[in-house]
């Protein structure tokens, strides 16, 4: 047998090759095979190591050594420098390494000492073999659900863990499969929401590409406990890499006879679809997105019933977001009390995050549930670009909330922000330096919700479009106080009659940015006499 | 591939339409669904027109009117905007001469717009086709499109 002295993983994401990673993995190993290397060193591809906009990243093992910004012609000399002669590039070593770990909110600096959850194999192993899933406590979950807790257990170790859903709603997600699993009718069916658009948010195309596996096992697991024998991924039609790695890993695991008939004789069968979305923001809401599934329009539905009575062509249906499902098999492998080791004790758990903006290391991130903002984005993130300082945040994508610095210490959980007026949300944090315009943030935020209107109610459809020449007449210097008002008055009765949660959410942005930013608002318009 | 090809891969289930949806308009060398393309698909799955009609307008990635050789969608989300997006677009705009939703005169490019890409990290990005693009100047976004333009 062929010992391998080093092991070079390339992060192959829809960032990386972005930046060109096939070429520079190709002039890799191309250069390996030169040297004559290629029995002792081996080129693995991998997941997003969670850096982005630092190009191409590859990590040298054992060392552990991340280089960034590598191009092709940077291949010849890792080779025959590090690989050859053992001299690290000492050029092109990362500056700002992404946290591996999650920190722990009592010790943070602590970090070689914590695990990741959901991120866990994100990075680490190669998302197209599924032995390398297999080899990290992959499929153990299900084992553990088949021969000791049967589906009643797995219902009760999910609701014992307090896992809520991740997806922004944060509906509880035991409570969810104990409906679906006691209510009449078959066949039933699990959905995963992958069709993830809310702005800025990209955790779950990374979990998609970098562990495709571990989603996987999460839906087995899901539909074992509800009796459910289908299930459909529906992913948005732009992310073409995660289509193409799920449809893999859907195979392989047909192969090894972990999805099909039967599976491990234990008497469930269960099979998976990917199904391609195409371009509809309202579709993330889960009843419009099994209109769409069902080859239809994607308008909400009126709720009740909710789909886990009557759901995808009218039977009993579990929707939940992929960053849930990934926390599933970990929950079920390490139980309940280890998972409740981690988070708050209202929110257990992690959250995965996607910062971006003016910060200095952008990327995606896994934290304890309670830690606060200033920890995010100074221990994570870097702090801000350029030594700027900081202004605000826009917290849970464009449904979310702006945040001013007085919440820098606020701890981030579903249920505390709440009582700040704020949410979690999706996971994406935008960070504002002190030269951003928070209007023109707030115009880009209505944009997109009248964009993404359905036209399905009226308070959203013709309140998206007039929330809209409100605040580009107040950008373009002609609003007036009673714009402003009319802003707030018009987002209340959105909130209060829209069909569905895109026109109910766009009040706080709107209200919010009054909150932290009421100055700076007012002194846009035209003053009064 | 012609019309009866695509449809042939696929079960005629309404629950398909999407995906044979997104065939047809790939197969149409003018990237969208023409009136047969609908007319096909509505009666292989044995609908109406105006029902297919109805589901293809419903859906940003679907064009029902022809469109240029390379689609250009640009994104426009909160991310992309703190980023800079708006004088990009701006300046594509004009270096292009379209509006968003316009094609070139010599039938090159399509502008459009499109919702959060999830590549946040590089912002301002775009897509050309199926190739995703980041940290985009106009210098890098004249390169990218001259590349384009040689290649054809």
């Amino acid at each position: 047998m062929n010992l391998v002295r080093n092991h070079v993983l390339i992060s192959i994401d829809a960032g990386t090759i972005m930046a060109g990673a096939r070429a520079v993995e190709k002039a890799l190993v191309d250069e390996i095979n030169r040297q004559g290397l290629a029995g002792e060193i081996a080129v693995l591809e991998t997941g997003s190591i969670g850096a982005t906009g630092q190009g191409v990243v590859i990590v040298v093992y054992p060392e552990g050594l991340y280089y960034a910004n590598v191009t092709s012609e940077d291949a010849s000399e890792i080779v025959e420098e590090h690989l050859l002669k053992g001299r690290p590039v000492k050029r092109l070593i990362m500056t700002e390494m992404p946290r591996q770990q999650v920190i722990r909110k009592e010790k943070a600096g602590l970090l070689k000492e914590q695990a990741r959850i959901v991120l866990r194999n994100s990075g680490v192993i190669n998302p197209e073999n599924i032995d390398e899933y297999i080899a990290e406590g992959g499929y153990e979950g299900i084992e553990r659900a088949f021969t000791e807790l049967k589906p009643a257990g797995v219902i009760k170790e999910i609701k014992d863990s307090g896992l809520v859903g991740r997806g922004g709603a944060a509906f509880t997600t035991a409570m969810k499969w104990d409906f679906a699993s006691k209510a009449p009718g078959d066949p039933k069916y699990i959905i995963c929401n992958a069709d993830e658009g809310e702005p800025g948010t990209f955790k779950d195309r990374l979990i998609l590409e970098g562990d495709p596996h571990k989603l996987i096992e999460g839906m087995m697991l899901a539909g074992y406990a509800v009796g459910a024998a289908k299930g459909f991924i529906y992913i948005r039609g732009e992310y073409a890499l995660s289509i193409e790695r799920l449809e893999k890993a859907i195979t392989q695991a047909r192969l090894y006879g972990l999805l099909g008939e039967n599976i491990l004789e234990s008497g469930f069968s269960f099979d998976l679809a990917v199904m391609k979305g195409a371009g509809a923001y309202v579709c993330g809401e889960e009843t419009a997105l099994i209109e769409s599934l069902e080859g239809k329009r994607g308008h909400p539905r009126n709720k009740p019933p909710y789909p886990v009575t009557e759901g995808l062509w009218g039977k009993p249906t579990v929707v939940n977001n992929v960053e849930t499902l990934a926390n599933v098999p970990e929950i079920i492998r390490n139980g309940a009390a280890w998972y409740r080791g981690y988070g708050t004790d209202k929110c257990p758990g992690t959250k995965v995050y996607t910062i971006i903006g003016n910060v200095a290391t952008p990327g995606l991130i896994e934290a304890e549930m309670g830690t606060t903002l200033r920890d995010i984005i100074y221990e994570y993130a870097g702090g801000i670009k350029e030594g700027k300082k900081f202004k605000g945040a826009l917290v849970g994508g464009a449904a979310g909330a702006f945040m001013g610095p007085e919440m820098l210490d606020a701890k981030m959980d579903f249920v505390n922000l709440k009582e700040y007026a704020a949410v979690l949300g999706s996971g994406a944090i935008l960070v504002m330096d002190e030269s951003t315009d928070i209007v023109g943030m707030l115009q880009s935020v209505l944009h997109f919700f009248k964009h993404e209107s359905c036209g399905h109610c009226v308070p959203c459809r013709l309140g998206t479009k007039q929330l809209v020449e409100i605040v580009d007449r107040i950008a373009g210097g002609k609003g007036k106080v009673e714009d402003i008002e009319s802003l707030v008055k018009i987002s209340e009765v959105m909130r209060d009659t829209s069909f569905c949660p895109l026109g109910q959410s766009l009040n706080l942005p709107i209200s919010s940015s009054l909150k932290y930013f009421r100055d700076e608002v007012y002194g846009r318009v035209q003053q009064p006499a | 591939m012609n019309r009866e090809a695509i449809l042939k891969k696929f079960e005629p289930n309404l629950s398909n339409i999407l995906y044979i949806m997104h065939d047809l308009q790939d197969n149409n060398p003018e990237k969208y669904l023409a009136k047969e393309d609908i007319e096909a698909c509505a009666d292989y799955l044995n609908v109406p027109y105006s029902y297919v009609h109805s589901v293809a307008s419903f859906y940003t990635m679907f064009s029902l009117k022809p469109r240029g050789r390379n689609i250009i969608r640009i994104c426009e989300s909160p991310p992309c905007h703190l980023m800079g997006a708006d004088s990009l677009i701006d300046y594509l705009k004009g270096s292009l001469k379209v509006d968003i939703g316009g094609t070139t005169k010599d039938g090159m490019f399509t502008l459009e717009l499109t919702s959060c890409l999830g590549v946040c990290g590089v912002a301002p990005a775009m897509m050309l086709n199926e190739e995703m693009f980041g940290n985009l100047t106009p210098e890098k976004v004249d390169s990218i499109l001259d590349k384009r333009r040689k290649e054809i």
